[in-house]
């Protein structure tokens, strides 16, 4: 195993006027330092975003960030990659910086991406300005505020990392990572690295046991690129585990919003229409973990759950010289801020109208025969009722003795405050309508086997991060299947068995991964009535389901248990219902002759070794052990790694 | 970069080994002996998942050099469970699905040991600051 270790910028715009590797080279244990040169040779230097942008792997004559990363350090141990991180000398000449996205869209600002025209990534609104314009101009009453949400990290407890391990041979990478959507991640790899000749076929992409994500292991970080790259190029694996401060300081973030919203209404508290404007800090480029269509995701879900007649919704999306990021953190993505927005604004107005928080939003719910309601900014909601929702929290938590405990206070002087909020999310990303990423739209699957014995192997193209899946997705078949949900083993993160999916984020697996399982189990239990029908000698219309089993209307001791069905279908299918089943109907023999030749190449002294001999020879050498020394077969050159693999193949 | 022989019991086992003398505990427990139940949450004594019992108390062993674990009796989470039976903190953890990833588990495991042995009936304050500590 080799390891790797990150230097990274102390700047946030700086110009590399040059990397010294020299001493770095020379420490013990280091092995090599990658450079964005290095990687560019191959060309890797660089990676598409989620939103399409472009992201540096490794720079080759600018850093745009603080904590970016500048070169890696190969080496034997954790250790001595950290020794030579120390020893890798960098010159940067510093270039100013722009941290203000207000300032980033002024004339004349410093540009932070060269390859584009100014720091306004793009505009983007929704709603009708002119309409929502015309009912603040009647309101009775208009409120605003400026809100800043700023920008966070989510640490989970486990920080990013992989080991990734290419196999010459097969020219196979396997890539054990924390990732939060493994399909998703296997196929920007191949658009990335395809090239090389990673393509989608041969990677295969492991999630273990995975310590949280929320959000944080959907996007691809440069150190999961360079840890591929040089097992790629040395035929090594290579592990590369970052530390919390890097976790901190060069990991994806949620939220940099700042908002400025206003919100009319009626003297009665009947609210009217919102506007907002929002500028976005993006970083230095748009790598967005966003499954929408829409660049500032679901803001648009900023009505909520109230009935508003207009509203209009303006966001810019602006580069600065920050880390790239912005994911759905406990919520889908910019829910979150849109919910914080809206329900601020509400709580304002109340207070400026003198109307109690809980009853000016339950005389603005959307009320429940207004369901399937279209929201003026275009979302779809099907059912709800809101106010019957907010009236049960209220007596769950005796809203009225609560105000009067309030009241009491502060006339003592003491302060209590009363929160209400309410939250309509836009979940189960998503309908292809309004989602995508890469264009793969959104959705995902399911695969369920059940055995002989009944009991059932189901696989989905999620991966969970301590959520539950195992449990949630084993009750919804279990359900559907009638078995217990013990007898149900789920497996996901593994690409090379599991089918494709988008992965565990935006509250998504369990309203579509979850429901492609009912679906697989329902089409497992309607194939199970056809072979119970015939194991009963009945029609199917005559056949009734009770948790487990079928049984003849009117007899219920002529049944047959889903366990008894899962082994008939094995052995006793009806006729043309035997699936994938071949049945060998006589025995197959088979006659060889056994040929051994050695193969002369022309001009070679010595006898070449059968295929199967050197692979084998091969293969040992390539076993993920340090002590064992220099690899005969790899030199640590890219363009020599490369040269040798195609001689050995 | 100097290095020190040490010889210390883990779980009850002795080992001895040659390390360098800025080795972290918790990497010769993870990488050395190969005992991975102990994981690296924060690097920084704030998250507890490295936790281990070092001669009866909570420890954060990514804040201690293996060297100065030297002569000292360990206890991982590994070392919990004894013969094949689960340790009643361990079970008590799946009974009430004391766990959400699982990541940091093995030290709120090795952590609350170390509190009950101290006090058997901890009231909630107790145990705030028994699993801070
Ligand atoms: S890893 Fe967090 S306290 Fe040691």
């Amino acid at each position: 195993m080799l390891y790797l270790d990150i230097v990274r910028s102390p700047y946030a715009h700086a110009k590399i006027k040059n990397i010294n590797i020299e001493e770095a080279l020379a420490t013990p244990g280091v092995v090599s330092v990658v450079t964005g040169k290095d990687l560019d040779a191959h060309g890797l230097a660089s990676m598409p975003t989620l939103m399409s942008d472009k992201q540096m792997v490794l720079p080759i004559d600018k850093v745009k960030y603080q904590a970016q990363e500048v070169a890696a350090v190969v080496a034997t141990s954790r250790y001595a990659a950290a020794d030579g991180v120390e020893a890798v000398e960098v010159d940067y000449e510093p270039l100013p910086v722009v941290v203000d996205p207000f300032k980033a869209l002024e004339d004349g600002a410093t540009k932070v991406r060269d390859d584009k025209d100014s720091n306004l990534i793009w505009h983007w609104e929704t709603g009708d300005k002119d309409a929502t314009d015309k009912v603040f101009d009647e309101a009775d009453i208009v409120v605003e505020q400026s809100m800043y949400i700023p920008r966070i990290h989510v640490v989970s407890i486990e920080t990013c990392g992989c080991v990734a391990s290419f196999e010459p041979i097969e020219g196979k990478l396997t890539l054990y990572m924390t990732t939060q959507a493994p399909h998703a991640i296997r196929t920007v790899l191949a658009l990335v690295a395809g090239h090389v000749g990673l393509s989608e076929e041969k990677i295969r992409v492991i999630a273990p046991d995975i310590g949280g994500g929320f959000g944080g292991k959907v996007p691809i970080y440069p150190g999961y690129i360079i840890a591929v790259a040089v097992s790629f190029l040395t035929g090594k694996p290579v592990k590369w585990i970052e530390d919390r401060s890097e976790n901190l300081q060069a990991d994806s973030f949620a939220r940099d919003y700042h908002i400025k919203a206003a919100l009319s209404a009626k003297k009665d508290g009947t609210l009217t229409a919102i506007k907002i404007k929002t500028v976005a800090d993006h970083g230095y480029t748009d790598a967005a973990a966003n499954p929408s269509k829409f660049p500032a995701g679901l803001f648009h879900i900023c009505t909520g759950s109230y009935d508003f007649k207009q509203a209009h919704v303006e966001v810019d999306g602006v580069y600065t010289n920050k880390p790239p990021g912005g994911i759905a953190y406990r919520c889908s993505f910019r829910v979150t801020e849109a919910v914080h927005c809206l329900e601020r604004m509400t709580d304002i107005m109340a207070h400026e109208l003198d109307i109690d928080p809980a009853e000016l939003r339950m005389k603005n719910f959307i009320r429940p025969e207004q369901f399937p309601y279209s929201s003026v900014l275009g979302w779809e909601y099907d059912s709800g009722d809101y106010e019957k929702a907010l009236r049960k929290a209220m007596e769950m938590i005796e809203y009225d003795k609560l105000r009067e405990e309030q009241k009491e206070k502060r006339a003592r002087g003491e302060l209590m405050g009363i929160g209400i909020s309410s939250f309509t999310e836009v979940v189960g990303a998503g309908p292809s309508k309004d989602y995508d990423i890469l264009g793969l739209k959104m959705f995902d699957s399911a695969e369920i086997r059940v055995h002989p014995t009944g009991k059932v192997m189901a696989r989905f193209g999620t991966k969970s991060q301590g959520q539950g899946h195992e449990t949630t997705y084993a009750q919804i078949i279990a359900e559907e299947l009638g078995i217990p949900p013990e007898h149900i083993q789920i497996e996901e993160g593994d690409t090379d068995t599991a089918p494709y999916g988008l992965g565990t984020y935006a509250s998504r697996s369990t309203p579509v991964a979850g429901a492609a399982g009912a679906l697989a189990a329902r089409k497992i239990h309607d194939k199970a009535k056809k072979i119970a029908a015939h194991l009963l000698e009945a029609s199917e219309e005559d056949l009734e389901w009770e948790q487990g089993k079928f049984f003849v209307k009117g007899s219920p001791d002529r049944s047959k248990t889903i366990q008894e069905i899962a082994f008939a279908a094995y052995t006793n299918h009806p006729q043309g219902r035997s699936g994938h089943l071949l049945r060998p109907t006589q025995l197959d023999l088979s006659f060889r002759l056994l040929h051994l030749c050695r193969r002369h190449r022309p001009g070679h002294g010595r006898s070449q070794d059968p295929p199967f001999r050197r692979r084998g020879r091969l293969r040992c050498s390539h076993q993920p052990d340090d002590r064992r020394g220099a690899d005969p077969w790899r030199s640590h050159d890219g363009d020599g790694a490369r040269a040798s693999r195609r001689d050995l193949l | 970069m100097s290095t020190h022989s040490i010889t210390l019991k883990v779980n009850g086992e002795e080992h001895t080994r040659e390390v360098e003398a800025r080795l972290l505990l918790v990497h010769l427990i993870r990488e050395e002996l190969e005992l991975t139940g102990t994981h690296i949450g924060c690097d920084t004594t704030s998250c507890g998942a490295c936790t281990i019992l070092l001669n009866g108390r909570p420890v954060k062993s990514c804040t201690m050099f293996a060297v100065q674990a030297s002569g000292a009796e360990i206890a991982s989470v590994e070392g919990l469970a004894t013969n094949g039976n689960l340790h009643p903190i361990q079970e008590g953890f799946t009974e009430k699905h004391g766990l959400q990833c699982g990541y940091c588990t093995p030290g709120m495991m090795m952590t609350t040991v170390a509190l009950l042995k101290d006090n058997p009936n901890p009231n909630e304050e107790d145990i705030r600051w028994g699993v801070a500590d």
